[in-house]
């Protein structure tokens, strides 16, 4: 789920920059707040584990493929939401700077799709409410239950909320001509599924940590003093059909008011009668359409090689030829950039 | 070699490719990371059908490339991850955007061809910035050019102490890895009798190991304050970098060189 930079306009890049920044900023003095000096290296080891761990492969029972586990959710169970945060946004950084995993342009939209919806929307509206809550009864076997529910609502939820987030800035930045709701389609069952494994290996090393140190899970020990659970689980589910809610309204909404990709590409628009273009007629769809008009002027402005014809310079034509011929140029620049840099080079060794 | 071999070498890699010398590696670390900065928005900023324009822009990676002495094999081996989702956006792109964008000779190019092929180079180009910036600076300069920047402490301090760990702990899981699969040969993955026990075993032990750890920092007089590595001074020559790297940055964004080079040629 980590964006390449070439997936966002820097417009959305910044607006995403300026909403993880403000959430880490919260992090941060709420960490400070705390005074838990000692919880420093423990973030950084545990978000080193997690950096490592999500390249082991696990295997998925009764299919060839393997899955790995989900950062967000382990590390707000261990850590708490705000140190978590923080963690998975250096987890980020290192996989963005090192191992070009995402970009860093790209970095604030990648740490609100990841490590905001894992850490706070999974901590606070999923594993404490359902940890906290008396589902499956009481009892240590209740408990495990619970945190193996919230750990694979967790992962399920988070992401579909980053991979719907993902499809939504790579639209708001215009980056793809694939349909709104094509790419909704596509990206959230796959995210369901990668969801619900995720969420398995997540649960089982949960578990793992629940036998032997339940006291290193956050909420456990709540339990163990028998706290009243701040929200019901009632109160989970209503919170959660109201984000599904609106999650829903604001796509089919954002669906239906931008006619998609392909009517654009093969009818012009609505205006220009839907209907009547069904029939694939090249002059109806193509010439006195809307659509063909922005197209032509685009042409115009940016073209690239409309026509071989060396023309005046001034017209489109002769732009785009120059745009052709100087992009050569630029090219043998930068060849002989290089040939010049490897006879420094070598010159320097020798 | 293994998944986390492989990434403990890569690692290794760019320590010792920021570990060089040369008149970009000597640069202020805050004036590489602005410059990156600036490169990666002026080649996003490009409209999707600007590819002419777009393209004078490789120049500034393949001086650095040269500049710095790095290889280019290095940072091609890592557009294994950024080029496949790249793609996976880009491709539909000439399925959905048919409008002909362009003619050459007789054959229609349409726009959402043009438009894949910019998004491929955007892609390319980003990717090249921050290879370039990380293969050029050591973690430590970068931390404290973060700092001087006001990033705030506990996220620097953070950054440089699990960059530290992530090597301890990867190493780690390669050997347990290596381990768990000379015990189970033939096996793909982790079985999932073991998901929970592998990484397990292997988080409780760390979460003491990070205690200890918190212990000899005291020892060692660590009082809420890290100590960076020392900051080279942002010189005139960093400025002159800077400003030049950010107006031609501009140039290339606003004037179509490509266009006006190749007028000139043939007129």
């Amino acid at each position: 789920m980590h964006m390449a930079d070439a997936l966002l306009a820097p417009a959305v890049a910044a607006t995403m920059y300026v909403a993880s920044g403000t959430v880490a900023g919260i992090s941060i003095h709420q960490l400070k707040k705390d005074d838990e000096p000692q919880k420093l290296p423990t973030m950084a080891v545990t978000a080193a584990l997690v950096f490592a761990g999500q390249m082991i492969n696990y295997t998925i029972p009764g299919t060839g493929s393997s899955g790995h586990m989900c950062g967000g959710m382990l590390l707000s169970a261990l850590l708490g939401p705000q140190a978590g945060f923080l963690s998975m946004i250096v987890i980020l950084a290192i996989q963005c700077l090192f191992f070009a995993d995402g970009g860093l342009m790209a970095l604030g939209a990648n740490i609100w799709n990841m490590a905001f919806y894992g850490c706070f929307v999974g901590y606070y509206l999923i594993w404490r409410p359902i940890v906290r809550s008396h589902w499956f009864g009481e009892g240590k076997a209740a408990l495990r239950g619970r945190i193996i529910a919230a750990s694979i609502i967790g992962c399920i939820v988070t992401l579909q909320f980053g991979a719907f987030s993902v499809v939504l800035e790579t639209s708001l930045s215009g980056i793809t001509e694939l349909p709104f709701g094509a790419f909704v389609a596509l990206m959230q069952p796959i995210h369901l599924a990668i969801g619900l494994v995720e969420g398995l290996i997540t649960a089982a090393v949960l578990t793992f940590v629940f036998e032997s140190r339940p006291e290193l899970l956050r909420d456990v020990e709540a339990e163990a003093g028998a706290l009243p659970a701040k929200r019901s689980l009632k109160a989970v589910i209503a919170i959660l059909a109201v984000l599904a809610l609106v999650v829903g309204g604001g796509l089919s909404l954002l669906a239906s008011s931008n006619p998609d990709g392909l009517e654009w590409a093969l009818f012009g628009n609505a205006e220009e009668g839907y209907a009547e273009n069904m029939g694939l007629d090249e002059d109806d769809f193509g010439l006195s359409s809307k659509a063909a008009d922005t197209a032509g002027s685009i042409q115009e402005s940016t073209s690239f090689l409309p026509d071989y014809a060396f023309a005046d310079n001034d017209t489109p034509v002769g732009t785009t030829v120059s745009g052709i011929v100087g992009s050569a140029m630029v090219a043998g620049v930068a060849l002989l950039i290089c040939l010049a840099g490897g006879f420094f080079r070598k010159k320097k060794h020798s | 070699m293994n998944k986390m071999e492989k990434a403990l070498h890569e690692l290794g890699e760019m320590d010792d490719l920021a570990a060089r010398s040369s008149p970009i590696h000597d640069m202020s670390a805050t004036a590489k990371l602005l410059t990156t900065i600036a490169y990666i928005v002026t080649v996003v900023s490009f409209d999707k059908y600007d590819l002419s324009g777009l393209i004078p822009l490789v120049l500034w990676p393949v001086l650095l490339f040269q500049l710095g002495g790095i290889p280019v094999r290095t940072c091609f081996y890592k557009l294994r991850i950024v080029l496949p989702l790249v793609m996976a956006v880009g491709l539909f792109n000439p399925i959905f955007d048919r409008a002909p964008l362009l003619f050459l000779g007789s054959v229609a190019v349409s726009g959402g061809v043009v438009s894949m092929l910019t998004l491929m180079l955007k892609g390319v180009l980003c990717l090249m910035a921050s290879f370039l910036l990380m293969a050029t600076t050591p973690i430590d300069c970068l931390c404290a050019s973060l700092r001087t920047l006001r990033v705030p402490k506990t996220l620097v301090t953070l950054l440089l102490l699990t960059y530290r760990y992530v090597g301890v702990m990867t190493e780690e899981l390669a050997i347990m890895t290596d381990a768990y699969h000379l015990r189970a040969p033939g096996q793909k993955g982790i079985h999932v009798s073991a998901w929970g026990s592998f990484l397990g075993q292997l988080l409780l032990r760390s979460m003491d190991r990070a205690q200890e750890l918190y212990a000899s920092m005291l020892l060692r007089g660590y009082h809420e304050h890290f100590h960076y590595a020392p900051v080279k001074p942002f010189t005139a020559k960093d400025a002159a970098y800077l400003a030049v790297c950010l107006g031609v940055f501009a140039l290339l964004r606003f004037v179509p060189v490509a266009a006006l080079l190749g007028g000139a040629l043939v007129r």
